[in-house]
């Protein structure tokens, strides 16, 4: 019994992380070139419309999936064009586009409401499936978690074994000298936050698609956006600790549910909820860790050091500054 | 390579940084680019490497045009540039600066590219691990580095920007030795520097530049003093202030401190300063004086030393308790840190003695006509002239005041508005308390100051009294001589 119900929780985690680790990811690329991203929250919900709505009329989940990373894209070169060219805000505007994201999704999307559509699907892998406990979590999952999963060690490598990925960062950490170096800094932050962006709108179909399948009011992702934004930050920009950070989360997700089944007489609304507030002790605690005085204690305490290192993590320095050439 | 400027000319806004260079660099030579702060060397050098725009003239290589109008071009005829501050990526390490940008080989691998690395950096003596991070090397080894990655793309034309400021004398005497090896293997290397005998040590010809002009040229070896007439205006010839000079009691004083900030720091300071005394801070800009301001009026922190104003010790940041004594500090940035933008005339006194807003316009309309501003209690301090902006600013000095820290007060402003201003200054408050100001015009000091501080790279290198004070003393003294 307590195997069967450990599989079910390992395999939940998985899949509800798999969307949040996409949107991360996305938002992380986006940010290792300097600029922020803040419209992801309505536009991970306009993209799990718009995905919706053109595979439900189409019948093609691809489609779907297509045009809601280009929903994406197209917000984020919203906030590239106007953050980074007009050298407006980036804050600013992607708040606006958030908040509008969000109306123009419930509006656009109310014919689409309560509709049975095509999602995907389980695939179970051949003889991996089979193998015991880590079968059915692993290998028995919809196409996006492996995505996700790929996307991890993907970004990983582009970020910090490529000389593109070498520019990328270069320019989030300072424009000016890589402009000296021949890089066009706003290129570059156009074209990854462009990127970022498909990345998030590939996120908010795997909702609608698959994940949270259908489409309503609520959708039930409202908020999560901020989260993967929070992620992004607790993951100190690494894209294998901003994994993790989602993992956290999910987990915590997860397990609410379970104990929900455990103690009914606990409001349903505590479960719920709990998940947020514990990922802002979580960024709390790892802010804290930061502090002189605790690194001081931290210093006197080799085999804690080494794993608070691990922790830490620095914004890259040029994150929400336009860069402009004389 | 040979690099030529002619009528080379650069306008920001209203500005003229530039005005018809026309200068002419050997190819396999170190030439020296020398003048004040502000005189256009470093914009001439940026123009260069493209990374600001000529407004016109035209810039030939080996007696060629070329079009510098962006970095890439640049590099791409071979010319690199050591900025002033380095420009480089602290959170990545050694190898991936190394790498990193366009001009870089890019057929290499990263093995190759460590190898590389270490290679140039053994061939110069320079020590160099490539996975370090950069944030914990010196700014000394950052421009090892840099340095390394030009010559690395085979740099033909290395331009250096006050290459010394904030290094050792170890990774001077390192560079310089490695910029008499590359020049005696073809390169051409220009020097911007206002510090005399390092060019004196290292370069071959120099070009003086004066308010965006060439004012002169000279071959080593050179005769400093002639140098020095090139840099700075002739000095005044009539006294336009008494000197007199007659110290009371301490007001201030600094023993042993030392602090971080501004670049350089500010090293060892010990100075007392009296009633009566009118001193003026000499140094090219940026060498401590703003520093030495701020920890006076308690905006800054020190790592040693002690610090007392009117007898009290001052603790670590403590302006209130600064102003509460009877010290007042201007600061240069009038409209950022001075006053305050979007408060009109009459906001200003309602703020700073905490009027009623009818005492307020009183104060204003005084103030108005005492200190001539030339505007009404509802003007906004924005909209003000800087030399209006400078009078309200004396206007907001309470009548008590002690001890009135100043810098830069009279910059931007022309003769006449900076005349007013002293006569009022000199006037009020030299004989109750004392005047401190810093001024990148040396013609200012020796005229108001009757004592002068000289600072050189965050220390202060003489302390001057008014029948000492001698303009080609100083200003050698300002450029480390």
């Amino acid at each position: 019994m307590s195997d069967f119900s450990l599989t079910i929780l390992f395999a939940s985690v998985l899949a509800t992380a798999a969307p949040l680790i996409i949107a991360a990811l996305g938002e992380t690329i986006t940010e290792k070139v300097g600029v922020i991203n803040l419209s992801l929250d309505g536009s991970m919900l306009l993209a799990a419309m718009v995905g919706f709505m053109v595979s439900y009329e189409s019948g093609s989940l691809v489609l779907g999936f297509g045009a809601a990373a280009l929903v994406g894209a197209v917000i984020a070169i919203v906030v590239g064009l106007f953050g980074i060219y007009l050298g407006l805000l980036q804050v600013a505007v992607g708040f606006a586009l958030t908040l509008m994201c969000k109306d123009l999704a419930y509006f656009l999307g109310n014919p689409y409401s309560r509709l049975q559509g095509p999602q995907m699907l389980s695939i179970k892998i051949p003889v991996l499936s089979d193998i015991p406990f880590l079968g059915p979590v692993l290998f028995q999952q919809p196409l996006i978690v492996y995505v996700a999963l790929i996307l991890i060690g993907a970004i990983w490598w582009y970020l910090f074994q490529t000389e593109r990925g070498l520019e990328l960062r270069a320019v989030g950490e300072n424009p000016e000298a890589a402009y000296t170096r021949g890089i066009d800094p706003r290129r570059k932050q156009l074209l990854y936050t462009a990127i970022g962006g498909a990345l998030i709108g590939l996120a908010g179909a795997a909702y609608s698609l698959g994940i949270k399948p259908g489409w309503g009011r609520p959708q039930g992702i409202e908020g999560l956006g901020w989260i993967a934004l929070a992620i992004v930050i607790f993951g100190g920009w690494h894209p294998i600790k901003v994994a993790l950070g989602a993992f956290l989360f999910a987990f915590l997700q997860v397990i609410g549910i379970t104990l929900q089944g455990i103690w009914p007489s606990v409001p349903a609304q505590v479960f719920q909820v709990a998940p947020f507030p514990l990922m802002i002790f979580a960024l709390v605690m790892v802010n804290l860790l930061q502090r002189e005085g605790v690194q001081g204690w931290v210093k006197a305490h080799p085999m804690l050091q080494r794993f608070i290192k691990q922790l830490q993590g620095v914004p890259p320095r040029a994150l929400g500054k336009s860069y402009h050439p004389d | 390579m040979q690099v030529e400027f002619q009528q080379v000319h650069k306008q920001f806004g209203t500005v003229q940084a530039l005005r018809g260079i026309d200068m002419r660099v050997e190819g396999g030579t170190i030439h020296g680019l020398v003048g004040e702060n502000g005189a256009g060397k470093s914009t001439l050098m940026k123009i260069l490497t493209g990374y600001l725009t000529k407004s016109s003239g035209r810039i030939l290589l080996d007696g060629v045009e070329v079009d510098c109008s962006d970095p890439q071009v640049a590099a791409g005829h071979g010319i690199g540039m050591l900025y002033q501050e380095p420009q480089d990526f602290p959170p990545l390490n050694v190898l991936e600066n190394f790498i990193v940008g366009r001009d870089c080989d890019h057929d290499l691998n990263r093995t190759e590219q460590r190898e590389r690395l270490t290679q140039l950096a053994d061939k110069v003596h320079f020590t160099l691990h490539p996975n370090d991070v950069l944030e914990k090397l010196t700014v000394g080894e950052r421009q090892q580095l840099e340095f390394l990655r030009l010559l690395g793309r085979e740099a033909r034309v290395l331009i250096l920007d006050e290459p010394t400021t904030g290094i050792s004398d170890q990774q001077k005497m390192l560079l310089f030795q490695a910029l008499r090896q590359i020049r005696d293997e073809g390169c051409t290397i220009i020097l911007v520097s206002h510090k005399l005998d390092e060019v004196e040590a290292l370069c071959d010809r120099v070009t003086i530049l004066r308010h965006g002009q060439v004012t002169g040229e000279a071959s080593a070896p050179f005769k400093v003093s002639e140098l020095l007439e090139m840099m700075f205006d002739k000095p005044p010839s009539v006294d336009v202030v008494d000197h007199h000079y007659h110290p009371g009691g301490e007001l201030l004083r600094f023993k042993g401190v030392t602090a971080a900030g501004e670049r350089v720091g500010l090293h060892d300071c010990s100075v007392s300063i009296r009633q009566g005394d009118v001193v003026g801070l000499a140094g090219l800009s940026g060498s401590g004086q703003g520093l030495f301001l701020r920890l006076a009026a308690g905006l800054a922190t020190r790592r040693e030393g002690m610090l007392e104003f009117v007898g009290q010790s001052m603790d670590k940041l403590n302006h209130k308790a600064f102003r509460q004594q009877g010290g007042v500090f201007l600061p240069s940035d009038r409209l950022r840190q001075g006053l305050i933008p979007g408060f009109t005339i009459r906001d200003h006194f309602a703020l700073a003695a905490g009027l009623s807003s009818a005492a307020a316009q009183q104060a204003a309309e005084q103030a108005i006509a005492q200190f001539h501003i030339r505007g009404t209690p509802e003007t906004l301090a924005e909209s003000l002239s800087g030399g209006n902006q400078q009078r309200l600013q004396l206007a907001l000095i309470p009548k008590s005041a002690r001890m009135v820290l100043l810098e830069s007060p009279t910059r931007g402003l022309d003769v006449e508005s900076a005349h007013k201003i002293w006569r009022f200054l000199r006037g009020d408050f030299a004989d109750q308390g004392a005047i401190v100001f810093s001024s990148p015009e040396l013609d200012e000091i020796l005229e108001v100051a009757n004592r002068v501080l000289v600072f050189f790279e965050g220390r202060v290198v003489r302390d001057l009294l008014a029948d000492e004070l001698d303009y080609e003393h100083i200003a050698a003294a300002m450029t480390g001589k």
